[in-house]
């Protein structure tokens, strides 16, 4: 089974290597360079799983979290936070804002796919 | 698809952007000019460069991105002001960091003190405990996933048979899109599992919140993996359900439920379709228990929704340029032929080959676009290299950069970078006066170096300008004759004067300072601006400043060339180096000794030069009454090359000779002609250097 995964990350090593890292584990991928590019992708197009930074441009991650969750449609789908921050307030706000989950950077392909599995029905 | 060593060079890409946005918003802040957009660009671009670095290892470069990310942090949240000082240190932070990046990029060298040094000033500025421990540590970033696992101390057995788990979800966490399904299949992925359902929460249809939680679920994990790994599964739901991960032996003995081992895709198809009939019945269906979401049904299918860029190899552009020029030289044989074969203008075969002419330039032009850069990576490494030459001058320098996405060819950008450096050398160290200077004469303490780049008429043209105290001309010229460039009554226009710079061996500098002296004099800049089929000129106004003016071709894959006749071949020379053609006169060309003669052109001399004699294509000199002449202007000043015939002037294909055969002296490439033979391209400085003149050092010696 293939998932559609939407990331979102303005910056074009990290989408890569999403990109590379998730097309080998067999996902397909859907790119968006900000949160509010993010919203538009997602509108046309239906992602199961959603990867997504939080410092960016226009619009960050926790305003793209609540975007989403603001919308019924997109209520189930999981969002993992993808970011540096590893400490516990960019965290909990990123959780308070509705994410299902988080990967820290750096990430290794198995971490990622891991994460992915945990949140993916 | 991308490996790692493709991104990895998609990094150092982005970080060379993201250096770039560091220091136009550290200097757009310095100028007292950024909102909290500026701030937070500033922070994103050390943030991304850090979390790359971190994806490649990295460390020397994550460490200090680390450390000046957290200060740029506090300025972010206020808690440090943007004053000088503060900017101060960023801005050289940035220099450091640009530093770093070119170091693991192989580049380069880092400067490992100072960047000690300044990661002290960066941690410095932030008063008291740092949030984020100063420890340069990536490691506590490496490691798994970056949170704290569940500190519960249970005395375990140290090899537990297994693990006895039991959830109970809270509305939260479904409203997170977490779901007990992908958990459960986690756990069964580490060993079997024996899974319970608790239903016994669940009230009666017409009672039931869509939305909160009514289920639990105990499960009996028998393997004997480390308790972390269980722990892991729950990471994401911890905070938002019951949680109780125990050994298997110790519980073993407490009273169970009836533990009912289940197939789990079996027990998650009935979880899902009991669910169902409730969902029917609610207008807003619940998040639970498994957002029926589309999957699988599609196949794989590609997906970019952001073709902003493509990246490609610049080989495979050249060979599309080489292509394209073989297109061109075709198109022009195919005219000729038609031509030959006395078609007329109006045919249809005629005006359909105008058509051809006219898309074959268009494919030219577009393909050309595409090795075309912004002139902005030239100009951007400039900043910097102002506030070093200002550091060590004790000037104060403002850099004003005009036209930076002026496009160029790749290849003439590459080569601007060394011209533009030691232009802008030139400009802080000897152009502008020192701060004392200026203040006496009334001018602002800071001084101003522009930068600038635009279009005119089909090429770039790039303006290195300052507003300091002008070529001091009288000094230009005492230096020119102690040094035996020109006698000591020449008489010299001012033009002539400011043009003295770019001779050989020329310096002004009272002393060979070590930042404008490095060996470098204009005559380099000079010479590699022409070897790129450029000119440059200066400017000057005494009191007011000076300006050097670069112009070059857009592209170095196509010329403008004269096409003449020389022997019984044709050759192509630059149109930039020509200056004018003109017929000698008898009266006019000089016998100087055996073989040398001169040309007079408007009262001096220039030494005239047969050119089929100095290729080699003729052992007698040519009669200088039935040839023309064209005045070249090269490194060692102008000169006359006497060819037989000119045919006419037309754009021409380079091609290159040492690729295709060898060097030849006094060439500089070849290319193919409308009638399909092959043309040389005369090197114009090659040439009349094989011709080495000593009676004329230059021809300024001779003017008079």
């Amino acid at each position: 089974m293939s998932l559609t995964i939407l990331t979102v990350d303005d910056s074009r090593t990290m989408r890569d290597m999403l990109m590379m890292s998730l097309k080998s584990a067999g996902f397909d991928v859907v790119q968006a360079v900000d949160g509010v590019h993010g919203l538009e992708v997602l509108a046309s197009t239906s992602p199961q799983v959603i990867i997504t930074d939080i410092n960016m441009p226009r619009l960050d991650g926790f305003g793209f979290i609540e975007g989403v969750r603001r919308d019924e449609k997109y209520r189930g789908i999981p969002i993992l936070v993808l970011t540096t921050e590893s400490d516990a307030v960019k965290k909990d706000r990123a959780r308070q804002a509705g994410a299902t989950g988080w990967i820290v950077k750096p990430f290794s392909p198995t971490k990622l796919v891991d994460a992915i599995r945990r949140v993916a029905a | 698809m991308d490996t790692l060593e493709d991104i990895k060079a998609t990094f150092f890409q982005e970080c060379q952007e993201l250096l770039a946005d560091l220091e136009s918003g550290l200097l757009t802040l310095e100028a007292g000019a950024g909102d909290s957009e500026v701030v937070n660009a500033v922070f994103r671009a050390v943030h991304s460069i850090k979390g790359g670095a971190g994806a490649f290892g990295l460390d020397r470069l994550v460490a200090f991105a680390h450390v000046f990310e957290t200060t740029l942090d506090e300025f972010r949240a206020g808690r440090l002001d943007a004053n000088p000082v503060v900017l101060r240190i960023m801005l050289r932070a940035a220099d450091i960091l640009t530093d770093l990046v070119a170091d693991a990029q192989g580049a380069g060298e880092a400067d490992e003190v100072s960047a000690e040094q300044l990661r002290l000033e960066l941690q410095g500025l932030i008063s008291g405990p740092t949030p984020c421990s100063a420890a340069p540590s990536p490691p506590e970033e490496t490691d798994t996933m970056g949170f704290v696992p569940l500190q519960v101390c249970i005395e375990a057995p140290p090899q537990p048979t297994g693990w006895r788990i039991t959830i109970t979800p809270t509305a939260e966490m479904y409203g997170k899109a977490n779901d007990i399904v992908p958990l459960l299949r986690e756990l069964e992925r580490l060993g079997p599992c024996a899974t319970t359902l608790n239903a016994s929460g669940l009230p009666a249809l017409d009672d039931l919140e869509p939305e909160a939680a009514y289920l639990s679920w105990a499960i009996e994990l028998n393997v004997g993996c480390p308790r972390e790994a269980v722990a892991e599964v729950f990471d994401f739901v911890e905070d938002d359900c019951v949680l109780a991960i125990e050994p298997l032996a110790v519980s073993a003995a407490a009273p169970q439920p009836a533990a009912v081992d289940i197939d789990i895709e079996a027990f998650l198809a009935s979880a899902l379709s009991a669910a169902t009939p409730a969902q029917a019945e609610l207008t807003n269906p619940p998040p639970q228990p498994a957002p029926k979401v589309a999957t699988a049904q599609e196949p794989t299918r590609e997906l970019s929704v952001v073709p902003q860029s493509i990246r490609v190899d610049l080989e495979r552009v050249d060979k599309l340029i080489d292509l394209v020029g073989e297109l061109v030289i075709n198109q022009a044989m195919l005219a000729q032929r038609v031509a030959e074969s006395g078609f007329v203008r109006s045919s249809a075969v005629a005006v359909g080959l105008d058509d051809l002419e006219q898309l074959t330039r268009e494919i030219q032009d577009s393909v050309m676009a595409i090795r075309a850069q912004p002139v902005k990576s030239v100009f951007q490494r400039m900043p910097r290299l102002v506030r070093e030459i200002a550091a060590a001058t004790g000037k104060r320098v403002r850099l004003v950069t005009e036209g930076e996405g002026t496009e160029v060819d790749k290849t003439v950008i590459e080569q601007l970078t060394d011209p533009i450096t030691h232009m802008i050398r030139n400009a802080v160290d000897h152009g502008l006066e020192s701060t004392a200077t200026r203040l006496e004469r009334g001018k602002p303490e800071e001084g101003t170096v522009r930068l600038a780049a635009f279009h005119r008429s089909g090429r770039i043209v790039i303006e290195v300008g300052d507003d300091g105290g002008g070529i001091n001309r009288e000094r230009v010229r005492e230096i020119a004759i102690d040094k035996g460039l020109i006698s000591a009554d020449a008489v010299l226009t001012e033009e002539e004067t400011d043009n003295l710079l770019f001779l050989p061996g020329f310096s002004t500098a009272a002393t060979v300072s070590n930042i404008s002296g490095r060996g470098v004099g204009m005559d380099v800049v000079k010479r590699s601006i022409q070897s790129l089929g450029g000119r440059i000129s200066i400017s000057s106004m005494p009191g007011k400043g000076s300006t050097f003016t670069m112009s070059l071709p857009l592209t170095l894959a196509v010329l403008d060339g004269m096409v003449v006749t020389v022997g019984e071949q044709t050759l192509v020379a630059p149109l930039t180096s020509i200056i004018e053609t003109l017929q000698p006169k008898a009266n006019e060309v000089r016998q100087l000794g055996p073989t040398q003669r001169v040309l007079a052109v408007r009262g001096s001399y220039v030494p005239l030069l047969d050119t089929g004699l100095i290729l080699g294509w003729r052992t007698e000199p040519a009669d200088p009454l039935l040839g023309v002449c064209l005045l070249v202007e090269s490194d060692g000043g102008r000169a006359a090359l006497l060819v037989d015939a000119i045919q006419g002037q037309r754009q021409v294909v380079i091609k290159s000779l040492e690729a295709n055969y060898r060097q030849v002296p006094g060439i500089a490439a070849a290319t193919i002609l409308g009638d399909g033979r092959v043309a040389l391209i005369l090197d114009v400085d090659a040439a009349i250097a094989l011709q080495t003149l000593p009676a004329f050092p230059t021809p300024l010696a001779l003017a008079s």
